[in-house]
């Protein structure tokens, strides 16, 4: 199964460390700040890049402070494909 | 240029694109509702109300009811929370939001119309405005939140205290010979005839947090149907008056309020009747 790259994104000036979404995160990717935010908090930040996106943390969080992101794996798709080509096309662009 | 650097260069192509950020608004999966307002919230740190609020938002915004939701605020941790959501909301007197919602719905009946109430006010305080708004089966949405004590005024012991539970005022702890037993009020309204929809939820982990949401969204449905009374219960930690950190109240609830207040429907409408 193709890896689901995800990210987050926090407004740490609202986080009040209250730790809930780091014990909701599946992957462990989250943890405290050392640093204080102007409030006197400790604040989350992402430590590990393996976050798969899966929103929980967002879930949980209390202050609504977390955005999250998941890359979406949708390839393009082909506009026509030509397969078993053997004698000559012609093509016409209408304009 | 030989074959290898461009093959080089083409793998370092792609490794950049591999590294640039996702953060860009296609791949956004998730964010804080609109009508949740970009005001800090004054609830201390971990506590469920903003869950709560958040989910309410969400709901409104998946609606598309803003401009036709009206909230009626309670006294208690929750007095503020017309300041975080972006909707009319007002406040009423102590334990009286059921009988403020029931007035406002019977003259604005086209409106959503909900209530936000702690343990102390919808079970001690506003206890017969509950009990009769509910088995009147007016036509509106309660949230109910249970944390099991009294939180804005410093952790007194509430109706849903639960046996045992230390409080200021039962600081050995409930003891049900002198103190009473804990009122389960949603138990109570369920047997009305009025409630249409009664459930018991929570908010604390990403799962309780899916269902308690697809609930208070059942509750604005059937509002819209005419249906009757939705009573939504969410089991709430209050970290600050249980004196805990927010991880240890979130396991505290799920050992002992679940135990007491278990999690689930306790009214679902007949399917048949529609
Ligand atoms: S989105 Fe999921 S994996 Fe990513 S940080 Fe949040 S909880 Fe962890
Ligand atoms: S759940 Fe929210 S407020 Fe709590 S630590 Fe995480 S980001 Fe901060
Ligand atoms: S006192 Fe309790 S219920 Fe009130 S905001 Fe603090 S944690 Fe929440």
């Amino acid at each position: 199964m193709a890896k689901v790259k995800g990210d987050i994104v926090i407004d740490i000036e609202k986080c009040k460390g209250c730790e809930l979404c780091i014990a909701a995160c599946p992957q462990d990717s989250l943890e405290l700040s050392r640093k204080l935010n102007s409030k006197g908090y400790q604040y989350m930040v992402k430590i590990e890049d393996n976050c798969t996106g899966c929103t929980n943390c967002a879930l949980v969080c209390p202050e609504g402070i977390i955005k999250v992101y998941r890359q979406t794996t949708k390839k393009k798709e082909p506009v026509a494909t030509i397969s078993n080509l053997t004698g000559d096309i012609t093509v016409t662009v209408n304009s | 240029m030989s074959e290898k650097t461009l093959v080089n260069e083409e793998q370092h192509f792609e490794e950049m694109i591999a590294e640039e950020s996702i953060c860009t608004t296609d791949n956004l999966v998730y964010e804080k509702p609109d009508t949740l307002l970009d005001t800090p919230m004054h609830y201390c740190p971990g506590c469920g109300h903003g869950v709560a609020h958040r989910l309410i938002a969400e709901v409104i915004d998946e609606l598309g009811i803003q401009e036709d939701t009206i909230g009626v605020a309670p006294v208690g941790c929750s007095v503020f929370a017309y300041n975080y959501l972006n909707i009319d909301m007002t406040e009423a007197a102590h334990g009286r939001a059921s009988a403020v919602a029931t007035a406002i719905k019977r003259v604005l009946p086209d409106k959503y119309v909900f209530s936000y109430q702690g343990d102390g006010d919808l079970a001690a305080i506003g206890t017969a405005e509950t009990i009769h708004t509910c088995n009147r089966g007016e036509n509106l949405l309660i949230i109910f939140i249970n944390n099991g004590i009294y939180g804005m005024t410093g952790g007194q012991m509430a109706p849903t205290t639960l046996p045992g539970m230390k409080s200021t005022t039962s600081p050995f702890g409930r003891d049900v010979a002198t103190m009473g037993n804990p009122l389960k009020i949603t138990e109570l309204v369920a047997q009305l005839p009025g409630v249409y929809y009664c459930t018991r939820t929570a908010v604390n982990n990403a799962g309780n947090v899916r269902r308690a949401k697809k609930a208070i969204q059942k509750g604005f449905e059937y509002q819209k149907l005419n249906k009757g009374l939705s009573f939504v219960e969410i089991v709430s930690n209050c970290p600050s008056n249980w004196k805990m950190t927010p991880l240890a109240s979130n396991k505290w609830m799920e050992e002992n309020m679940f135990a007491f207040y278990p999690l689930g429907d306790l009214k679902v409408p007949n399917d048949k009747e529609k």
